[in-house]
């Protein structure tokens, strides 16, 4: 098909590509086998064996190794003259900085992580290089083009936020599964085996107003003279069965609820545990220890009863303790950690049980606590083709041409390929538009360290931020700081708002900055005095940045990890009450409004075609408009 | 494998998938068998992501030496003369499928196809060619249709940009979930020849220039006597008759199929690997649905044209 135009264009080609998992071995592939001659690809991961039913370069006994060098040893043994050059690094290290970015004819995403997505989206409009994105979520996926000044760029349209819960949801309420997730996850396993100093909602709920003497920290501390079994017992019995008498006698939280039972551990265990016979307490598979095996619970997709999930919960606590004592205190979940998910299964699913939630398998609940994206190698390798068609066209300059394609589960309207047409930057885009934000915040209360944390890294995703009121630095990050300087700015970070040496009060402008991604952004303050508790718990607000809502009811096991895909507009469910930010979901779903203007309508000159070899009947060339999305998504619900 | 749960290492290997299509599909996986003819790129995406996904079996044919040509766009395929010298296709590229997943039984059976008896299809449950003239696409087609049992059979052609899939399932059943309910689904699909017989006057207008074009090209290489693909610029001429004809006979407009698209069919005719990797892809999930029972199938052609970069179905089949 290629044109000696295009052939050429494709061997001269310097091409970075951001990622060597699902979606980087099949694009690494197709570019070798396309004619790409110099490939660049990043990648901080190592292989796992989870990763081999689809990263089709990578063998059982690579795992361990890094994803980006192995994947470029792959490719050459069947394209051996070509140039691949791996980093076995994280993308958001110094060293890719503009001046890296700059060399390259065009950037190829493939990443699973928004954060990444925005800094090389920030890089890539500094150093005015084309990016190619995309992603996949099971047979979803979708592959979008963006040039700064032509079309959007990837923050143009706000992505979903990590989806939360609200505290009481968690700790008292819960109505779904995930709730109970959450509670095992980040509350109790966190306070068993994680860092004694971290703050932790189950202190709070948990604490006996009608015993003041015994301290809710006594509780999970194991006594001097108790034995693993006892203390075991004593803490299921604290959390399943006397908090929840605690909770049943708050009337008023349960006028509207169904109300829990609390569970104690004689109630459901009839008989001391004791070890099975013969059994090991390894699984075979992987040499972890594991409850399962101890157990002889053989299917991760088998539902417990509550007197199997209460064994497991036992006994995964007792081998904690036993076995790998001496990471506690220091465990964060993992789940590739099979004791912390069978631990957190079987807490998840007690509790469920105790509200009258439906209990789950080991295998679903993994996936709910483990945020996994589901995928299959197909969709990846459908996304790769489209990518390495729209990266030639962008080498060919060929602006009329560029597409945003969305590859669907179910074809609308026969297509199970959509190609779209770019929309043009959004102006109030304040990533490549440079619109100005505003902050309501109470300037006498919020410290710099609250603006720095929970805005400029969190929602701005700045990553080393220079903070300045006017010509005055407040805050900076930097390895040349000067030592009274950096004191300066630890100060800095401890004051309120109105108290530092330039004063930020209501009317304020502040310049933040990242140098790295040399991006910057002005932030109007506006002094607010109250904030909600629960709906606004930061105590500041920022707006001219629109959020898109979180899914409220995403809660399915599948969908509910950090997914790459960014496949069909999202819905409007709201989320009401945002609070501590406990999970990840899916992360993109394009906000598409019928309001934007198409390339073609903007620039006149753009819109003459050229006299093209096909012969174009304009009758048959429907691509489709945005005005569909809103019918396509409800289908889509059906 | 052979029991009824899945393995340990199964599991682990297949956590990701199985999240998609669950447990009892990947069983049904890796109990399954598969023939496929013609290992060119496209083909070899699709072994790839069906040896990868678990299927029980695959059985290459393809007895032609490797060439210059085939090591351009098959990935499966090392460029090593001492690795391919004296073997056939299918044999390198089975060597190279049992790397990407131990537990699929890989192996390569020689000889002319067209030779092949009909119990010989019988020990597979989907059929894959490529590489296939018109008539031996209808062959085979034939023999899968003739057995007892349902063989699922597929044909897949790559020409440059343009990609094309055919599907016949024969009487399908299957079975989805709607809402809170499960509903039963039957569909009914015609053979190649049937399909291709269907009148084009009935076909609705929109029906893409690519089924029309494609038909005019087999049957340009079967008057012709060629080998699928094997067709030039030079063509062209005699093509544009070939269509004057056919259309006439159609009782159609000859603009229904643009001289530009028949053009680029007969000069464009080798691989073209981003295609490969598309049309290979779309092809595994159809198997993948077809053997796992899962999943609206797609009914019946389906064409995707880098050019336009749209993925459409057609179901060309009789009103």
């Amino acid at each position: 098909m290629a044109s000696e135009e295009q052939l050429s264009a494709i061997k001269r080609a310097k091409v970075l590509m951001v990622g060597a998992g699902g979606i980087g071995c099949e694009l690494l592939k197709t570019l070798a086998l396309s004619g790409f001659q110099d490939i660049h690809i990043i990648d901080m991961d190592t292989i796992e064996v989870s990763n081999l039913n689809r990263q089709f370069l990578f063998r059982q006994y690579h795992v361990g190794q890094s994803k980006a060098k192995v994947a470029r040893d792959a490719v050459l043994r069947f394209k051996p003259n070509i140039s691949i050059t791996p980093y076995h690094a994280n993308v958001k290290e110094s060293r890719f900085n503009v001046d890296f970015f700059k060399e390259f004819d065009v950037v190829l995403n493939g990443l699973d992580n928004l954060d990444a997505r925005r800094h090389v989206n920030r890089l890539c409009l500094a150093a005015d290089v084309p990016l190619v994105e995309s992603g996949t979520t099971g047979f979803l996926g979708q592959v979008t083009v963006h040039l700064k000044g032509k079309t959007e760029c990837y923050e143009c349209q706000p992505k979903p936020a990590p989806k939360t819960y609200p505290v009481c949801t968690i700790t008292s309420t819960p109505s779904k599964f995930v709730h109970c997730i959450v509670w095992a996850k980040d509350l109790l396993f966190a306070k068993l085996f994680g860092d004694k100093n971290q703050e932790n909602d189950l202190n709070v709920r948990s604490s006996d107003t009608a015993n003041p003497s015994e301290h809710s920290e006594d509780v999970f501390e194991c006594r001097k003279d108790e034995d693993i079994e006892q203390y075991g017992r004593r803490v299921y019995d604290h959390v399943f069965g006397h908090n929840i008498e605690v909770a049943l006698s708050n009337e008023e939280t349960w006028k509207n609820r169904n109300k829990p039972r609390p569970i104690y551990s004689k109630d459901i265990l009839h008989v001391k545990m004791t070890k099975e016979n013969g059994d090991t307490e390894k699984d075979c598979a992987t040499g972890d220890v594991s409850a399962m095996s101890s157990l002889s619970l053989k299917n991760p997709q088998d539902v417990w009863s509550l007197a199997e999930n209460s064994r497991v919960f036992l006994e995964a606590l007792r081998l904690f303790f036993s076995k790998r004592g001496k990471e506690i205190g220091n465990l964060t979940f993992d789940k590739d950690n099979q004791l912390a998910v069978e631990f957190v299964t079987a807490a998840a699913n007690i509790r469920a049980s105790s509200f009258g939630i439906p209990l789950h398998s080991l295998f679903e609940a993994k996936g709910i606590a483990g945020n996994i994206v589901h995928a299959v190698a197909t969709t990846n390798a459908i996304i790769a083709g489209l990518i390495v068609i729209e990266a030639i066209k962008v080498l060919k300059k060929d602006n009329n041409s560029y597409r945003m394609t969305y590859c669907l589960e179910h074809p609308s309207r026969k297509l199970l390929l959509m190609p779209v047409e770019p929309y043009e930057p959004n102006k109030s885009c304040y990533v490549c538009s440079e619109t100005p934000l505003s902050l309501e915040v109470n300037t006498r209360h919020s410290k710099l360290r609250d603006f720095v944390e929970k805005i400029v890294k969190g929602k701005l995703g700045m990553n080393f931020p220079v903070i300045m009121q006017g010509a005055s630095i407040l805050y900076e990050v930097g390895e040349d700081l000067e030592d009274d300087m950096v004191a300066i700015y630890a100060a800095n970070l401890e004051k309120a708002l109105s108290e530092l040496p330039s004063p930020v009060t209501s009317g304020t402008v502040l310049t933040v900055e990242d140098l790295q991604q040399e991006f910057s952004c002005s932030v109007n303050i506006k002094h607010r005095e109250e904030f909600d508790e629960e709906k606004e718990p930061d105590g500041m607000v920022l707006s001219g940045w629109v959020e898109a809502p979180a899914d409220k009811d995403n809660n399915k096991p599948n969908g509910n990890g950090e997914s790459t895909s960014n496949a069909l507009p999202s819905e409007e469910i709201q989320e009401d009450e945002k609070d501590v930010e406990i999970q990840e979901t899916s992360e993109g779903t394009e906000n598409v409004t019928g309001k934007k203007r198409k390339l073609s309508e903007v620039d006149e000159s753009r819109n003459q075609k050229k006299p093209e070899k096909l012969d174009v009947d304009d009758e048959d060339d429907e691509l489709v408009i945005s005005d569909d999305w809103e019918s396509l998504t409800k289908k889509k619900r059906v | 494998m052979n029991g009824e749960e899945l393995t340990e290492q199964e599991t682990a290997l297949y956590d990701r998938q199985i999240r998609v299509w669950g447990a009892d599909a990947q069983r049904r996986l890796s109990k399954s068998h598969i023939l496929v003819y013609g290992m060119k790129g496209t083909v070899a995406e699709f072994c790839k992501n069906i040896v990868l996904a678990g299927v029980g079996s695959v059985t290459l044919v393809d007895d032609r030496a490797v060439t210059e040509e085939a090591l351009s766009a098959n990935f499966l395929i090392l460029p090593d003369e001492n690795l391919y010298h004296g073997k056939t296709l299918a044999e390198v590229c089975c060597d190279s499928l049992k790397e990407f997943n131990p537990m699929v039984h890989v192996s390569v059976e020689k000889g002319d196809i067209s030779t092949f008896g009909v119990e010989f299809f019988e020990k597979f449950d989907v059929v894959v060619i490529s590489c296939c003239s018109l008539a031996k696409k209808k062959l085979i087609n034939q023999k899968c249709r003739k057995l007892p049992k349902r063989i699922a059979f597929y044909t897949v052609d790559c020409r440059g940009s343009c990609g094309e899939i055919f599907v016949d399932l024969q009487d399908y059943k299957y079975s989805k979930k709607k809402l809170e309910e499960t509903v039963e689904c039957q569909l009914e699909y015609p053979s190649f020849e049937d399909a291709i017989a269907v009148p084009w006057k009935v076909l609705p207008k929109r029906v893409s220039k690519l089924y029309f074009a494609m038909r005019v090209i087999e049957q340009f290489e079967d008057i012709e006597g060629r080998n699928a693909g094997q067709t030039s610029i030079a063509d062209l001429p005699i093509v544009l008759k070939l269509r004057k004809e056919l259309c006439e006979t159609n009782s159609v407009s000859e603009s229904q199929i643009p001289d530009a698209v028949l053009e680029r069919l007969l000069t464009d005719t080798s691989e073209y690997p981003p295609v490969c990797a598309i049309i290979g892809g779309i092809l595994g999930q159809e198997v993948i649905k077809a053997i796992s029972g899962k999943g609206d199938p797609l009914k019946n052609f389906f064409f995707f044209d880098a050019m336009d970069g749209k993925g459409l179905i057609e179901d060309i089949s009789k009103p």
